[in-house]
């Protein structure tokens, strides 16, 4: 237990980052010249975080694996960003936020981070918007917002329905400048294969330049790694083909915990899988639960019809609909939070009502808010997103509803983080989806954007200045000496060994294998047995991939099945590690929904006694299990009570 | 569905490249064209055949990494979508299909459909920013913007950087992707400030990078994914001309301490 | 001249090619109103008389200079910006591009190069004649234009290359007018469309205007 030092300063909730910012320590600009940080990963975390520490005068190197920073997989996200401006007058302030947070997440976060990101919301807007980022207006010019789930309050922030983008954008030009002044260098199109760590401390990075397959040493005083989500380990996500672990991957092997792993948020709203060719999920906004109603056929007979095409789903009689959320949730109906929407989905498909021709999938029926609000209004509230339908399924939402299913979105797990956002390694550091710190056991709609900015903008710059204080005298790092050797020749070892494998079968089919796995053992709905098979299934596929495996083409050519080996087999160790987590975690919250562990009627059923914890688990070498460690959870501002939505 | 697929194949920035014939079969017509392309390459590998390299990837149409030149156009042949939102059933079965990388002198092939766009971020280092440092801003409600600007700003910054205006230009200029970012920040009150500097310094870095010149055939706009508007290249002009003329001799100032 | 111009930036080339250019449609204007005095049935007298007063006005003279002048940089930077481009893409593509452009906009260059051959043809018939530099024909005068005029048109062979190379001219100012208010940045969403109505319709009248002399002299003169 006494390695898990969350630092949390003293003061009440509210005052904490204040009295943080007061007692800091400070780095003179002319010893910032001498410090060098890499940043890796160019998301809503990363760029903010790269441009915000090149204007302090660190000497900065940024990496990623797109063909530019502007590409990282924060530009799809849709709906908006949360900030407590009150500008509606609605009654939000910075602790109704934390609050709102702190409760989405079903109370599984730390009450000290999560004020602090409420706490810094406002600035982040202020930054936008003085960065050129075209938030939606009023008439009168001013800020427009709208409303999201889990809210009583109009707080979000949105640039239309590419709020990611915009935000993104924005920080992408605030990188650029920096990298035009040369506080920042950029290096694009590299995959971060390891962490080297000198005399326990982090100090650089082995990385692969993925044109020219060179394997590269990069060294600095700190690491900062924001380097996003893992939900691709479901092969199936709305991740991009490129997210993956690996940076953090590498980070956990060399000793810094990884803290709930199996805390997976499933997006209720995504257009269902038409086939085993199936590549990538596409999300559709939640908004769309604002006027949408979601239902399924009441009676099997009329399952069976509509997927013979002997009827069309108008054709099935109101009393012959079940409006399920609508039925089991009467007070919040179509708009209860992400995983119990998620959930009461799975349920009535698992139970034979739900339609598509694969039965995964539900109806989202817009017919009686075009009767009532007219064609005209909903095609400009959500005209976008029923193109965007239309041209993937080729159906027109207009006239008969659209078919959706949940699909894995976001990761709340990640590496242990403490209040400075460094984790278990000094000198390493994790930003964003990549680290745990914030959305507890569930993430609400409008929060990631918050928080990845708030970490870039205005956590670490402070942060890292408490670290780097005591760095002044190392000198710059030779990426040449020893460490970096090692990690190097392991690095290239490893290649060496994926790639003379003999196998026949491509990397993707062992991806689909995995994520088959996990998405019906480690989903939306997990029990003891289903992941103690899971368990012995992944050792299996681990087995058979080592062996099975093939590899074309070279090691020092572009060689996209290569970098995909490495990050399948990282997503196969990660697997293995999230289904341990969920086995560990013996009660129902947020996302991670135990079938043990529900009430009569089928919520979620928290256990605060015995798991009112942060798991962080340390690496303990390839065949032995990880270790667990609990970061308890202390609730001083918020009393713990049971998620209601009826 | 079943299709015959000419593909521009190179090994590398150096080697020569040529169009290679390929058949793909049970093809399902949902399938995105990536998908198409992800089961030519499952069957390559597992015949032990080298798979076609090309740049994908959010497949939801927002990160602009997806860069084919279909039949004849970029991103294919449905207006307003990027590749990774073409699906099959835009083609018909039987059908022939030409996929070739963007071809510029600004754009190096890096390999198979795969080009180097880099000088794209290089244009918006020149100058596509507003110059403020994080933290001591305004409050962003003390910088009111009238809805319709936002509203046009936002048009221009929808932009997602993938260059099909440079691969569709017959010039392989970048008009429409150098006007779009200064419009955008030309619209709005932070962006003015900088705007005369802004516009002079992305077209001398877009014409160093050896982009071609504009000649107004506004292919750009007609494969432009995300609809972006010639008249933001008119406003790059506008912009530009007043930047010129009414721009004063600079002053040098030494500032010693 | 050709390295002072390739200094500049993109966009002054632009610019420049598109001011060069709308002077060169004004020009167009006035010499198909002094082209249509042909059609006078007075035996020239009209046509002459504007003709020489054209040749004599020293106000007219100075901006013959600088006519020469605009086609001179028009010309050089049509080729140079041409240069440029084909520059901008060494390798190009094996399907060749589909993409929807504006109408004919693709063709400036070969359009273009049709009203330079035919300007210097003009130049020998005409304009080097009336300077000494070419002999006139048998029993004209060199400051005959009218005579001159109905000699050539009354050559079937003459006049159809001469309406060819109109229709070149209009399809080139077709695009040619609203590019240049693009150019100069006057797209505005209110009056864009009517820029590119005018421009056609004004490209049109110049087209048929400079091809009724022709058609007029052969048929009905003759």
């Amino acid at each position: 237990m006494t390695r898990l030092n969350a630092r949390i300063p003293e003061g009440s909730v509210a005052n904490k980052w204040t009295n943080y910012k007061s007692a800091c320590k400070l780095v003179n600009p002319n010893n910032k010249r001498k410090l060098d940080i890499i940043v890796v990963g160019t998301g809503l975390a990363g760029a903010s975080a790269a441009a915000s520490l090149g204007e302090l005068g660190y000497k900065v190197k940024v990496f990623c694996y797109q063909d530019t920073p502007r590409r990282a997989h924060s530009i799809a996200a849709q709906g908006g960003i949360n900030a407590a401006k009150n500008y509606p007058n609605d009654g939000d302030s910075v602790y109704r936020l934390f609050y709102d947070t702190i409760k989405g997440g079903d109370y599984r976060a730390r009450e000290a981070n999560v004020y602090r990101l409420a706490e810094v919301s406002n600035q982040i807007i202020d930054l936008c918007v003085a960065q050129g980022v075209p938030f939606a207006r009023e008439y009168g010019g001013l800020l427009a917002n709208r409303s999201f789930g889990g809210a009583q309050v109009s707080r979000t922030f949105y640039a239309r329905g590419q709020t990611g983008q915009q935000l993104l954008l924005g920080a992408y030009s605030a990188l650029s400048r920096q990298i035009a002044l040369g506080n920042v260098t950029m290096f694009n199109r590299r995959d971060v294969l390891d962490t080297v760590l000198v005399d326990g401390k982090a100090r650089g990075i082995i990385t692969r330049n993925l044109v020219t397959g060179e394997i590269e040493r990069h060294a600095a005083h700190a690491v900062v790694l924001a380097s996003g989500g893992y939900g691709n380990v479901f092969f199936l996500s709305t991740n991009a083909m490129g997210s993956n672990v690996t940076p953090i991957w590498s980070a956990y092997k060399k000793g810094a915990m990884f803290a709930n792993p199996s805390f997976t948020q499933i997006h209720p709203t995504c257009i269902p899988v038409h086939g085993d060719a199936q590549s990538k999920l596409t999300l559709m906004s939640e908004s769309l639960r604002n006027d949408g109603r979601i239902w399924v056929p009441a009676k099997k007979s009329d399952v069976e019809k509509l997927r013979n095409q002997t009827i069309k789903p108008s054709d099935i009689p109101e009393a012959d609909r079940d409006y399920y959320l609508e039925r089991r949730y009467p007070a919040f109906g179509n708009l209860v939070p992400r995983d119990v929407a998620s959930r009461a989905a799975k349920e009535r498909c698992d139970a034979g009502f739900g339609v598509g021709r694969t039965g995964m999938a539900v109806f989202l029926d817009f017919a009686d808010a075009i009767k009532r609000k007219g064609h005209d209004t909903i095609d400009k509230l959500y005209g976008n997103l029923f193109q965007m339908y239309e041209q993937i399924v080729a159906d027109n939402p207009y006239e008969t509803p659209m078919m959706i299913y949940p699909a894995v979105h976001y990761t709340m797990g990640g590496l242990w983080v403490d209040y400075d956002l460094m984790t278990t390694v000094p000198g390493l550091f994790a930003l964003g989806e990549c680290n745990f710190s914030d959305h507890g056991a569930n993430r609400l709609g409008a929060s990631a954007l918050m928080q990845g900015l708030a970490d870039g903008y205005f956590i670490l710059p402070y942060t890292i200045g408490n670290y780097l204080a005591a760095e002044i005298h190392t000198p710059r790092f030779n990426p040449d000496a020893t460490e970096f050797n090692f990690a190097a020749q392991a690095v290239t070892a490893r290649l060496k060994q994926m790639k003379g494998s003999s196998g026949k079968e491509s990397v993707d089919t062992f991806h689909r294998r995995l994520g088959k796995i996990m998405w019906e053992y480690c989903g939306m709905a997990r029990n003891n047995d289903g992941l103690t098979n899971a368990l012995s299934m992944i050792a299996e596929l681990r087995h058979d991939y080592a062996k099975g495996v093939c590899i074309p083409g070279g090691l020092d050519e572009y060689n996209p099945e290569l970098e995909k080996a490495c990050r399948v087999a990282d997503f196969i160790e990660l697997g293995e590690l999230m289904v341990r987590d969920a086995q560990q975690r013996k009660e129902s919250c947020g996302g991670h929904f135990r079938e043990e562990f529900q009430t009569n009627e089928g919520e979620a059923l928290r256990n605060d006694d015995d798991f009112a914890f942060v798991a962080a688990w340390e690496y303990q070498g390839a065949e032995t299990a990880a270790a667990l460690y609990r970061e308890a959870l202390q609730f001083d501002e918020i009393k713990l009570s049971q998620r209601c939505y009826k | 569905m079943n299709f015959t697929l000419k593909i521009w194949r190179q090994k590398n920035a150096v080697a020569k490249g040529e169009m290679v014939t390929y058949a793909v079969s049970e093809i399902s017509p949902d399938s995105s064209f990536f998908e198409m392309l992800d089961a030519l390459n499952q069957q390559l590998i597992t015949s032990g055949g080298d798979p076609v390299a090309f740049d994908h990837d959010c497949r939801e149409g927002i990160c602009g990494t997806c860069s084919l030149y279909i039949n004849g156009r970029p991103h294919g042949p449905l207006k307003g979508v990027t590749t990774c939102q073409l699906h099959m059933r835009s083609f018909k079965d039987g059908d022939t299909i030409h996929i070739e990388p963007w071809r510029a002198k600004a754009f190096p092939i890096i390999r198979d459909l795969i080009v180097d766009r880099s000088a794209l971020d290089k244009i918006i280092q020149a100058g596509g920013y507003v110059s403020v440092h994080t933290g001591g801003v305004p409050d962003a409600n003390t910088i009111p913007v009238p809805h319709e600007k936002a509203e046009s700003a936002m048009d221009a910054a929808a932009c997602i950087g993938c260059g099909a205006c440079v691969a569709a230009c017959s010039n392989a200029a970048a008009m429409l992707f150098v006007g779009a970012k200064v419009s955008h920040l030309a619209l709005l009150p932070q962006g003015k400030v900088e705007a005369a500097k802004r516009v002079q310094k992305m077209v001398a870095c877009m014409d160093e990078l050896g982009f071609g010149n504009c000649s107004n055939t506004y292919a750009c706009e007609a494969e432009c994914p995300k609809g972006i508007s010639v008249v933001n290249i008119a406003r790059m002009n506008r912009q530009f001309l007043a930047a010129n003329l009414l721009s004063e001799r600079e002053k040098v100032v030494n500032i010693s301490l | 001249m050709n390295l002072l111009l390739s200094s500049f930036s993109s966009l002054t080339n632009k610019v420049l090619m598109a001011l060069a250019g709308l002077f060169l449609v004004t020009f167009l204007g006035v010499h198909l109103g002094i082209n249509l005095l042909l059609l006078n049935n007075d035996g020239g007298r009209a046509f002459t008389a504007a003709a020489s007063f054209m040749g004599t006005n020293s106000i007219i003279k100075v901006f013959e200079i600088v006519l020469f002048a605009g086609f001179l940089l028009h010309i050089i930077l049509g080729m140079m910006v041409s240069g440029q481009n084909k520059a901008a893409r060494p390798s190009t593509y094996v399907v060749s591009n589909h993409s929807a452009t504006a109408p004919f906009s693709k063709y400036m260059f070969h359009t273009g190069i049709i009203v330079f051959l035919f300007l210097l043809l003009h130049f020998f018939d005409f304009y080097f004649i009336k300077i000494g530099l070419v002999a006139p024909p048998d029993g004209i005068a060199s400051h005959d234009f009218y005579s001159r005029t109905l000699l050539l048109f009354s050559t079937p062979w003459y006049s159809l290359l001469y309406i060819v190379c109109f229709v070149a001219l209009g399809i080139h100012l077709n695009h040619a007018i609203q590019s240049a208010f693009q150019t100069l940045g006057l797209n505005h969403s209110k009056y864009m469309d009517a820029v590119k109505v005018i421009g056609s319709v004004y490209s049109l009248l110049i087209t048929v205007g400079f091809s009724i002399v022709p058609l007029f002299i052969l048929f009905y003169r003759h």
